[in-house]
């Protein structure tokens, strides 16, 4: 037997017995209750707010919402208590009847000290504890866990006994431990299997109560405590950073979709192409072109605007890339800097272009239905939006590697690469393969624009922020490595998240940027570097 | 010049009492050094001498590792086994980078020859010039009266007097394997090792290059020269050393190692 | 008979004199007639034109120092906005402890901006700044600094080319996000602003104005002396085999890495005077001008004048602000940077000796056979790789 006194042994067999009874005839704890407000004594009161809160009488909540706003009024001679209505009229708080006839001069308003105040609260928590709806029962619990308020206990054992749902009955026996546990009435056993119950629980919460215990708790219950809290401390160590890896790895998808175009267009080709930004930018307004027209002529597609927005921007930055490599990069081969310098220039046009069409203020893309939400995996809340994201980048970046392995075209790239002169002599037309190539990587990067939309702004200049971070991806991994640039951004993605926690976001930003210079200080050829006589070229 | 017994060596590890005779004495000693390229191995326990005052030539085929061997030397590569040591055995060359070993005097021309295009010849050879490399101190050097004597003499050598306010890059492609040439000798370096000199030269100009080469030998400069024009090879008339792959495939005059089977198996052909 | 050359190059050739002389003469003339003449004469020149075009020179010696590295040395440097900026930062920090009590809140020591953020006392990396000489010493020491230890550790490694521009780039970007933080203590995104005066003169009158734009015409012929001088000693030689055959500089026994740095810091010194004189004039320094964007900008300048030219830097920086001044007042302004990545996409395509490098490329063959012409041949914007 847990219960810690024969009142509660009373209330709870008095509940027990009001909701197997609810609309019993005769005098029950509801009626008491009434009776005792009439009293005018604040310790009567606040024991009626306590019979209330097990009645089970379906009146009792509006009895103790109309006490908190001082609409609980009594006739002290004939021991009737009424209900003023917000329009002044009045009604029988025992019958719930219109009262006609009352003369409202002799009744008076139960008055409330801090005592009935708190007991007012605990009431009406303890009242929604045995709401119909288990979501409002549940926010019960967690309330009642978080006020840890002593006079909802015998609430809380009635409740608990009635409870069904498994998720709420948890919460109930969570919420009970911790009034248990700081409660000096409590046997000492009850007490550690107290600490237990909420070591199950092993959240940021349970810890708090943990850490809380009164000072005068038993040295078995601290020890208990003590090693509880260690256990929590670990768990949630691991889930904190489970969560940052998640993050991280979100970031890192982010950073592999912006990068992944540039591995093609830099790390195969050797171009430094400054406006690949711009071209993500560009796949970022296609998605958002496309939606504009579904919800103009076909709302019903709404949900597949993202789907029929990827090849359309593929297609269309693709094609937006071979013009750039065919009327400026081409004839600036083997001279990076000045590759550097005209596709920064081509960067400013196509920014000042989308201003001029769309004007400078973010366009706003919507999420399909598919892509909002969260769901719970333990201490985690993932939600789906960047979880199709992160399948969304490993997607690209495998079918980018097919690409490149099983196709006509890849194989042409690669010999192109790899000795130009000797692909040309065999037939290979190398500018056509030029062109694809820059095309490639630059459908790439729209098609990582339709997927970056969802997460940022879409505005002109989002090409800007994500062309350092690419370039830094791409180098630190190893240029002219598609599984570099996977690692790298994997890896540059999860370190931001994980140095986050300790430097604040910007500072973790900056410390990020030092450790990449530094890196390719120390291997200035990236992760996976190629080595021998080719890098000498 | 060279060891009197010049026998034709197989490639084999040299015998231990060699071993430390060579450590004492050559001037360049190189010992099962192996380089490997993403498991390419471009050198493969490749091990040889070079005594002081001595001038060899290196053949082999495409690939056999000789520009790998230069790059060991200099610096440019780092061997992932084996010993490289300089003067004597003094100097363990694979602790030091391409500076340290330039200052020290080994001097490299590069099978591509590489001046810089757009000085003038005689600041090509003002900057090769031995002396002062610190970078504050050359902020107010003055050329000395007997650098300009030095750089007269090398002009004589190489032959360019008349070209010297041309700018480098407008030579033609012997005069800049010259030039390079030039800029070794002003480095003063006790071995210069030459990739390929007459590459791309007419007849005159490789014959011209082979006395050139003769004449720094006998100035008391060591010489390596890796080349593939037999004509030219013969006309040094030194030690030829034959590589293939990475290592060492016969060692003797031109003669011997011609008449070797492998060396007539994998490079002059039959 | 003897092919070396005894008599001593000229240190400045006839198109140098020419440089000086336009310089020094706007250094006398621009105050001269902001000054002497009546407000009302054809030939006064208005004080805003006196302050822009002091801004002009500023950018030119700014040029000058990429110049000198691109040029000379074969360094991309994508941050040389952030050398530019922190000599900037410590002239607007002596500014902002001049203000005294004349600020908003009056605070005697604290800036506003610290009062307003509820500070209690000067940060440690303030002191100092209230006294001339050491905010002079600042200017040079800051962006030194950085450039000594960023070269130490990029020259060392040998990141070269892209990748030395690229970490260039980082890094300017890493100082944009921390002198965006008001936590920094340097004024957060409004930066230092509000300068009452300058070695007690007021910072707005005719007279300091003219004064500083003297001082920033000197400081650019200064400047061109130096870089001048040092591209064409001995140091300067080897500079340049740097960045023709960086391999063949190494096999000659040079250590390529200090002569990258000092080049480096040069560099970066004479940014950061452009940024200390830039600020008095301008009025304000805020963190934007280490954004990525500000540095490439000045890469345009140099191409658009003729890289390793030296002049040729500091005229382009002067016509392509003068353009931009022009074209961002007016009706065109929405087309500016199209007219700015054009220049880029156009001067790479069409131009890539610049104005100057075309221009001496076009005499020098006219008079071709001349030994020695004034200027060291222009590069081009290419460096040739070094095998």
């Amino acid at each position: 037997m847990r219960l810690s006194s024969p009142l509660a042994v009373l209330l709870l067999g008095l509940a027990l017995f009001a909701t197997l009874v609810p609309r019993a005839a005769h005098a029950g704890p509801y009626e008491d209750a009434l009776a005792k407000f009439t009293t005018e004594s604040y310790a009567d009161t606040a024991a009626a707010l306590g019979l209330l809160a097990t009645s089970g009488n379906p009146r009792a909540v509006e009895v103790v919402d109309a006490l908190a706003d001082g609409r609980l009024l009594v006739d002290p001679a004939a021991g009737k208590v009424y209900i003023r209505g917000a329009d002044g009229s009045l009604a029988d708080a025992a019958s719930g009847q219109p009262a006609a006839g009352v003369d409202a001069a002799a009744l008076k308003a139960v008055r409330a000290n801090n005592r009935v105040r708190g007991a007012i609260a605990a009431a009406s928590g303890a009242l929604s504890l045995f709401n119909p709806d288990p979501a409002k029962r549940l926010a019960a619990a967690q309330a009642v866990f978080k006020s840890r308020d002593a006079t909802v206990l015998p609430a809380l054992d009635a409740a608990l006994a009635k409870e069904t749902v498994p998720a709420v009955k948890q919460a109930l026996a969570t919420a009970r431990a911790a009034i248990v546990i700081g409660s000096s009435a409590a046997p000492e056993a009850e007490r550690i299997a107290a600490v237990a119950t909420i070591a199950d629980a092993g959240d940021q919460d349970a810890l708090a109560v943990l850490q809380n215990l009164p000072p005068d708790a038993p040295a078995s219950v601290k020890t208990a405590a003590a090693s509880a809290i260690a256990g929590i401390q670990r768990t949630l160590a691991v889930w904190g950073v489970a969560q940052n890896v998640w993050y991280g790895l979100s970031l890192g998808s982010v950073l592999l979709l912006a990068a992944i175009g540039l591995a093609i267009t830099f790390g195969v080709m050797g171009v430094i192409n400054m406006a690949h930004g711009e071209m993500v930018m560009l796949g970022a307004y296609t998605t958002f072109v496309v939606q504009e027209l579904i919800r103009a002529y076909n709302p019903a597609l709404f949900d597949a605007s993202l789907l029929i927005a990827i090849p359309i921007a593929f297609l269309f930055t693709g094609l937006i890339g071979v013009i750039i490599e065919r009327t400026v990069i081409r004839f600036l081969y083997g001279r990076a800097l000045e590759t550097l310098l005209a596709t920064w220039g081509i960067s400013l046009i196509l920014q000042q272009a989308i201003r001029t069409i769309f004007g400078p203020t973010n366009r706003e893309v919507g999420a399909p239905s598919w892509m909002s939400g969260t769901v719970d995996v333990g201490h985690l809340a993932v939600t789906y939006g960047r979880a199709w994201i992160i399948v969304f980048a490993i997607l690209v970046f495998l079918a980018l590697l097919a690409v490149l392995r099983l196709t006509r075209i890849g194989l042409e790239m690669r010999a192109v690469t790899q000795n130009r002169r000797m692909a040309a002599s065999m037939g290979i037309r190398t500018n056509w393969v030029d062109a694809m190539t820059f095309g490639l990587g630059s459908g790439i990067a729209g098609i990582a624009g339709v997927a970056l939309s969802q997460i940022d702004n879409v505005s002109p200049n989002l090409g800007q922020s994500y062309i350092i971070d690419s370039f830094l991806v791409v180098v630190f991994g190893g240029v002219g490595n598609l599984w570099g640039t996977l690692v790298g951004a994997m890896s540059l993605g999860i370190a931001n998240k994980l140095l986050e926690p300790y430097a604040g976001a910007v500072l973790g930003k900056i410390a990020l940027l030092v450790i990449v210079i530094l890196f390719i200080q120390k291997r200035p050829r990236g992760l996976f570097a190629l080595k021998g006589r080719a890098i000498e070229a | 010049m060279t060891d009197t017994a010049a026998f034709p060596v197989e490639a084999a590890e040299p015998p231990k009492a060699m071993t430390e005779k060579n450590l004492t004495e050559a001037l360049l000693y190189l010992d099962g050094v192996t380089v490997t390229f993403d498991g390419f191995r471009a050198l493969n326990a490749l091990s040889f001498t070079v005594d002081a005052g001595e001038m060899r030539a290196i053949i082999g085929p495409n690939g056999a590792g000789k520009t790998t061997m230069m790059d060991v030397i200099t610096g440019k590569t780092r061997p992932d086994k084996g010993d490289v040591f300089f003067n004597g055995g003094t100097t363990d060359l694979t602790k030091l980078d391409e500076t340290e070993i330039a200052t020290l005097g080994i001097g490299r021309k590069f099978q591509k020859p590489t001046v810089f295009e757009s000085h003038t010849v005689i600041d090509n050879l003002r900057l090769a010039l031995k002396g002062q490399r610190g970078a504050l101190a050359n902020i107010f050097k003055r050329e000395t009266a007997q650098e300009r004597v030095k750089i007269d003499e090398i002009f004589e050598t190489i032959r360019l007097g008349e070209h010297a306010h041309r700018l480098a890059g407008a030579l033609s492609h012997g005069q800049k394997q010259w030039l390079e040439i030039g800029m070794l000798l002003a480095q003063d370096p006790k071995l210069l090792l030459v990739d390929e000199p007459v590459a791309g030269m007419t007849d005159a100009e490789t014959a011209q290059t082979a006395e050139l080469l003769r004449e720094i030998n006998a100035n008391g400069h060591s010489v390596v020269v890796v080349e593939h024009d037999m004509t030219f090879v013969r006309d040094l008339g030194v030690r030829v050393l034959c590589l293939h792959e990475g290592s060492v495939l016969a060692e003797g005059t031109l003669d011997q190692v011609s008449a070797n089977e492998r060396v007539i198996e994998v490079y002059l052909g039959r | 008979m003897s092919q070396t050359d005894t008599r001593k190059p000229a240190l400045l050739g006839t198109g140098g004199l020419v440089f000086l002389a336009i310089v020094i003469g706007l250094a006398v003339l621009v105050p001269a007639l902001n000054l002497l003449l009546p407000a009302g004469s054809a030939l006064h020149v208005p004080t805003y034109l006196v302050s822009l075009l002091g801004k002009y020179l500023c950018y030119a010696l700014l040029a000058l120092s990429v110049d000198l590295i691109w040029g000379y040395v074969g360094i991309l440097s994508l941050g040389q906005g952030a050398f530019f900026a922190l000599g900037g930062y410590a002239m607007g920090m002596y500014l902002m402890r001049q203000i005294g009590t004349r600020g908003v809140y009056g605070d005697p020591v604290l800036p506003d901006f610290m009062v307003f953020l509820n500070w209690k006392e000067l940060p440690w990396f303030w002191y100092g700044f209230d006294w001339f000489p050491f905010a002079a010493a600042m200017v040079l020491l800051a962006p030194g600094l950085l450039a000594l230890v960023f070269g130490w550790f990029a020259f060392r490694s040998r990141v070269t080319g892209v990748y030395l521009s690229i970490i260039t780039q980082a890094m300017t970007f890493a100082l944009l996000l921390a002198f965006f933080r008001n936590d920094m203590g340097f004024g957060g995104n409004n930066g230092l602003t509000d300068f009452k005066d300058i070695l007690g003169f007021n910072i707005q009158a005719d007279g300091t104005r003219a004064a500083l734009f003297a001082l920033t015409a000197l400081a650019l012929a200064g400047g061109y002396v130096l870089c001048r001088y040092l591209v064409r000693s001995h140091f300067g030689k080897v500079l340049i085999a740097i960045r023709d055959a960086e391999t063949r500089v190494r096999f000659t026994g040079y250590r390529v890495e200090n002569y990258k740095l000092a080049a480096f810091v040069v560099s970066a010194c004479l940014a950061g005077i452009a940024g200390a004189l830039y600020v008095p004039q301008v009025g304000i320094i805020n963190p934007s001008e280490f954004s990525p964007a500000n540095s490439i900008e000045i890469i345009v300048w140099v191409a658009v004048g003729g890289r390793g030219t030296l002049a040729g830097a500091a005229l382009g920086a002067v016509l392509v602000n003068y353009a931009k001044t022009y074209f961002t007042s007016g009706m065109l302004a929405p087309y500016w940077l199209f007219m700015l990545g054009g220049l880029f996409v156009a001067v790479t395509l069409f131009l890539p000796k610049g104005i100057l490098g075309t221009f001496l490329e076009w005499r020098a063959r006219r008079s071709a056979g001349s030994p020695e012409p004034d200027a060291p041949p222009a590069p081009g914007i290419t460096a040739k790789p070094a095998e």
